[in-house]
């Protein structure tokens, strides 16, 4: 792109000498002050993040590092370049000023800013019972320390290993924990697992991967409650259906919380769905004015998307944290006529009882199914998911490779069921049957995209979260 | 020397597995397992599978000696953000 000379220099002075915070110092924090380097700001940085730790990557917490082949330390992000920052890190932002440009950290001090990028993500859900969640042995898996301490745990031998709640997360603890050779039970609310992220079909799928690896799945319950022994160790978990569980580690796995609270009052447009910007990264402010000085990126980010009817979107994906701090980062340093808008095709994957499950798209838009290659039994297939006639979302188990050329038919809004046969098709894939996601008002937990309607403050679609 | 995999854009060809077996593994068919921070004397072989990768997925951490270099945005490994799977 050719440089654009501003006609008033505002932006040449932004870049030259102008202040830029970033709060929250992670995947996000991480890559967009990268690329505000790379596109020559030079002026000031600050880079404030709440945990003690320089930027790392979290994916590894339930795979390798479970696994035991990598080290919940060491998984610190490596660097694209040097951002030359002022690092305030163990301290977190607990306001904003936004007539004064001004962020407030927790230890009284304040960092004023011409741009700022909130990249805050979210937070492990906790176990609701304060006192239950606080028994040593009880661990939720969001950050390196969460990491360092199961990690500990599982070291130590446990008897046997309760996970609350298969989302992805979840799912990929019992498979390490199973790999490792520890009784697993699974209690989760839903029907299957994964069934809040990828529907009933394929959640049945992954419940018969579960069984078979030899985790004692119990799917349509509840845990109502954790029982610790007199030295305040977690030693039982009860359940709805009236069993009990004896268990000496718990991880609770019950999805993910916006960090927008220390954003009350501010103005801006916060809430507990995350903080809505317009395409471009901006954010709205709770009058629905987008900000001009403030955007946002990574998890805690919910922005509306040209392929998917311009619903908000919420991502918990490491590719939506990178693309959308580059985009953000991008448009805080460009004119309005040179931004671009965050039109990244959702996508993730998961490993998990040694199967790779990809997605592209949001399958929870999908209302039907259609098995395009391989088969369900075999764990071996793509399918693709349809919406009003077209193809809105596609997942495999162990068939990578076609993903691109289905993200390609997402993003060309391609008929759904696709007129064209395929190599490896079976009989199943013949016809089209409902996705079967749980309805959307009915609790369950673990999405790990979430739609919340056209406008900011729309909210008619969302999935609520379990209260266990 | 830390190193972090796009996965979304890996697509399981093994090379990197194959050229620096004590960094990279593969588990299952298709699934990567990597040491998101290898030993040091990897490098060679780690930039060995950098290069091999077919999909460019693998970003390595510049060297101190690169760091000092500012380097060009595209003669970075695994910068592009594009979109997706891809
Ligand atoms: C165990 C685990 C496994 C995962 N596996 C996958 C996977 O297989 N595939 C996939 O696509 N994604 C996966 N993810 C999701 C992925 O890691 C996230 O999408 C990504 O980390 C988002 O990055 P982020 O920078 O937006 O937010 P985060 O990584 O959540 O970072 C936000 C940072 O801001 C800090 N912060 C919050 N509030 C404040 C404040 N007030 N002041 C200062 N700092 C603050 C937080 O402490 C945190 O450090 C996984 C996540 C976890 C936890
Ligand atoms: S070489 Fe690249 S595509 Fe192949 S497994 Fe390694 S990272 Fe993935």
């Amino acid at each position: 792109m050719t440089a654009q000379r501003s006609r008033d220099g505002a932006l040449e002075h932004l870049k030259r000498e102008g202040r830029i915070v970033v709060v929250g110092a992670s995947l996000a924090g991480l890559r967009a002050a990268e690329t505000m380097r790379e596109k020559g700001f030079a002026g000031s940085l600050t880079m404030i993040g709440d945990e003690p730790y320089e930027p790392y990557d979290r994916p590894p917490l339930s795979k390798q590092v479970l696994l035991g082949n990598a080290v919940a330390q060491h998984t610190a992000l490596p660097r694209r370049r040097a951002i030359d920052a002022d690092w305030r890190l163990g301290v977190p932002a607990t306001g904003l000023d936004m007539a004064a440009r001004r962020v407030r950290l927790g230890n009284g001090d304040e960092v004023e800013y011409d741009r700022l990028l909130i990249a805050t993500g979210v937070r492990a859900r906790p176990w609701p019972n304060e006192e239950e969640g606080a028994l040593q042995g009880v661990f939720v898996l969001r950050t390196r320390d969460d990491g360092e301490g199961l990690q500990r745990a599982l070291a130590a031998g446990p008897r046997r290993v309760l996970v609350i709640g298969a989302g992805f997360t979840g799912s990929e603890i019992a498979s390490a924990c199973r790999e490792r050779g520890f009784d697993v039970t699974v209690a989760e609310r839903g029907s299957a697992p994964l069934v809040g992220a990828l529907g009933g079909v394929i959640g049945e799928v992954a419940a018969e991967m579960h069984r078979e690896n030899g985790v004692d799945l119990r799917t349509g319950v509840m845990v109502t409650r954790l029982e610790g022994d007199p030295a305040g160790r977690v030693r039982a978990a009860h359940l709805s259906d009236g069993s009990t569980i004896e268990a000496d580690v718990v991880v609770v796995s019950l999805g993910a919380q916006r960090n927008t609270e220390w954003l009350t009052g501010s103005g801006l447009g916060a809430g507990p769905r995350g903080i809505a910007c317009d395409a471009g990264c901006r954010a709205f402010d709770i009058r629905g004015i987008v900000t001009d000085d403030i955007y946002v990126a990574g998890d805690v980010a919910r922005s509306p998307h040209a392929l998917f009817g311009y619903q908000f979107l919420s991502l918990e994906h490491w590719g939506n944290a990178v693309a959308q701090a580059d985009t953000a980062a991008h448009n805080m340093l460009s004119e309005s006529a040179d931004r671009r808008p965050h039109l990244w095709v959702p996508a993730f994957w998961s490993s998990q009882f040694g199967v790779n499950i990809k997605s592209v798209g949001v399958p929870p838009m999908g209302t039907e199914l259609l098995v395009m290659q391989g088969s369900l039994t075999e764990r071996r297939f793509v399918a693709v998911y349809g919406y009003q006639g077209r193809v809105i979302a596609a997942v495999t188990f162990d068939n990578c490779r076609w993903l691109p050329f289905y993200e390609h038919q997402i993003e060309t809004t391609a008929p759904f069921p696709p007129p064209f046969t395929t190599v490896d098709r079976r009989p199943e894939g013949n016809k089209p049957v409902p996705a079967d996601f749980p309805d959307p008002s009915i609790p369950s937990h673990g999405p790990t995209i979430t739609l919340s309607g056209y406008s900011p403050a729309d909210r008619k679609m969302t999935f609520t979260p379990a209260r266990h | 020397m830390r190193l972090v995999v796009d996965l979304n854009r890996c697509q399981g060809y093994a090379q990197c597995a194959f050229l620096a077996p004590d960094v990279f593994a593969m588990h299952g068919d298709e699934s990567l397992l990597y040491n998101p921070e290898a030993a040091a004397e990897q490098r060679e072989n780690v930039e060995r599978a950098v290069a091999a990768c077919p999909v460019g997925a693998i970003l390595l951490e510049l060297t101190d000696e690169d760091m000092k270099h500012v380097p060009t945005p595209d003669a970075v490994a695994g910068a592009a953000g594009s979109g997706g799977a891809r």
